[in-house]
């Protein structure tokens, strides 16, 4: 340590403060904005998510991001929590056609000879035919389906509840899984839905949309009905359900779109 | 003689700061969701004067098919932006601060002396601390406007959790509606900003990135005197 005294530090003139206080702000501004603007590079820059996975077609960090905000949103998510219903009337009579995908109408498909098939654990398959499905309880929904592109439309639908067929087949023991897979008869379309929304009380498989049997545009013999979802999720011809505790394949997830999908 | 006269706390010029890059890319990511779905027009006893958006300003901003890159981005910020604004309304009334930014019962009426003041018709200004009456409206007015964001947002992000968000936004339509106005809003309102700002001059626009003025006041005599002495 010197010896010398410390010289007692001389008051700053106010031009000096004024001086310091604006180097310091300005270049704390300056490199804050250089940060942001270089996150924001980084952000938009990184890399897409690997192809061939259950998710795709997004960058990685907001893959993340979406996962991380849907555990969020399912924390709220509740069977009490309906979507809200309409009086028949204002349904709509011809609902809008926006997908045909695993549906298409050049696909040979004879809705005459489909069942459903369940796979069950060990592989075993369940098979299932359209009158079995109708002789359980029908339940009626008039809601508003929503699209993720910002249209909706009130429409009717009418169906089992998917809760009510599972426990008629005795396939409560599934309900403990986290997740239901729903793919069309060729493969081609197929949806992953969290098991709190496929049990929700306003889940349908449906055969009837205002009043008449379902058509081959709008997924006969059987859809999905889920209003807690967007429409992305409500998938058309059934063909195969299988019950997983991992995310099933999701075809608009693989797009690039949320996997959770959830209103 | 120099002074420094504090202006701007810390918390305001961080908010302030973190709040337009986040809201730039709301709004970005926003024009990319709208996109999918561009129902929106200006029409008057049925003409339609403008559509939003025409594809010209599509095609410039490169806004078409990124519907699922707009959602990814969009609810992502949406946290950052409510956390910021939160932050921000937590700071204001917890250092009182609302008291220089919430309009008074004067703040109206003098609101529209301050316009006709700022369009040169009229010389004088109302007397005004921090902020004049028409800063006080502006200021108060974005704030509603962004809590309008988020619950119209969560309104129409999950309107079957939040069914009654979307029921108090007077539903699903509208909440998108309003969604889409206040957007709007912030655009008018960051022309208007802007504006202001260049005109107001390097001074104030410094004060909100250093948080303090230099002011001019007559020097001090070096001793104080006394009220009698200054009297006598």
């Amino acid at each position: 340590m010197s010896k010398q005294a410390k010289k007692p530090k001389k008051e700053l003139t106010i031009e000096q403060k004024i001086n310091r206080r604006n180097f310091i702000s300005f270049a704390s501004f300056t490199v804050l904005a250089g940060g942001a603007y270089g996150g924001w590079r980084w952000l938009y820059k990184s890399p897409e998510e690997a192809a061939g996975g259950i998710t795709g077609g997004t960058r990685k960090p907001l893959r993340k991001a979406l996962n991380k905000t849907e555990l969020f949103f399912r924390r709220v998510f509740s069977d009490n929590h309906l979507v809200k219903t309409y009086p028949k009337e204002m349904a709509v009579k011809g609902a809008r056609v926006n997908s045909d995908i695993g549906i298409e109408a050049k696909k040979k498909f004879d809705p005459a000879t489909w069942k459903l098939n369940v796979v069950k654990k060990g592989g075993e398959v369940l098979q299932v035919s359209l009158q079995e499905i109708m002789a359980l309880p029908k339940t009626e929904i008039v809601y508003d389906f929503k699209c993720v592109e910002g249209w909706d439309e009130i429409q009717h639908w009418a169906g089992v509840k998917f809760i009510d067929f599972i426990k008629h087949f005795k396939l409560d023991e599934y309900t403990k899984m986290e997740y239901v897979g729903m793919e069309t008869p060729d493969k081609a379309y197929y949806v992953g839905i969290d098991m709190p929304s496929a049990i929700h009380p306003q889940t349908l498989l449906a055969y009837e949309m205002s009043d008449k049997p379902l058509q081959l545009q709008h997924g006969a013999p059987l859809r999905l009905i889920i209003p807690v979802k967007y429409g992305i999720k409500n998938l058309k011809r059934i063909g195969t359900i299988t019950f997983s505790n991992t995310r099933p394949r999701d075809y608009w997830a693989e797009e690039g779109y949320d996997y959770y999908s959830g209103l | 003689m120099k002074t420094i006269k504090e202006k701007h706390s810390l918390a305001m010029r961080w908010c302030h700061w973190v709040n337009f890059p986040i809201l730039t890319i709301m709004i970005w990511s926003g024009m990319l969701i709208y996109w999918a779905n561009d129902t929106y027009t200006f029409s008057l006893f049925g003409h339609t004067f403008f559509r939003f958006f025409p594809d010209w300003f599509y095609r410039a901003l490169k806004i078409p098919a990124h519907l699922a890159e707009g959602m990814a981005f969009h609810f992502l910020f949406m946290w950052f932006f409510t956390l910021n604004g939160v932050l921000y309304i937590l700071y204001t009334i917890i250092s009182g601060e609302w008291r220089e930014l919430v309009p008074n019962r004067h703040s109206f009426k003098e609101a529209w002396l301050v316009l006709l003041h700022d369009l040169h018709i009229r010389k004088m200004a109302p007397p005004q601390k921090k902020y004049n009456a028409a800063q006080r409206i502006a200021y108060t007015a974005i704030i509603i406007m962004g809590i309008g964001s988020v619950v119209t947002g969560l309104a129409i992000y999950k309107p079957v959790q939040f069914y009654y968000l979307t029921w108090l936004c007077g539903g699903y339509h509208f909440a998108r509606i309003i969604h889409f106005i206040l957007t709007l809003g912030y655009v008018f309102f960051f022309v208007i900003h802007i504006v202001q700002v260049i005109l107001a001059g390097w001074k104030n626009f410094s004060s909100v990135i250093s948080g303090f003025e230099v002011v001019n006041e007559p020097a001090k005599p070096a001793i104080q005197h006394t009220n009698d002495e200054q009297a006598s």
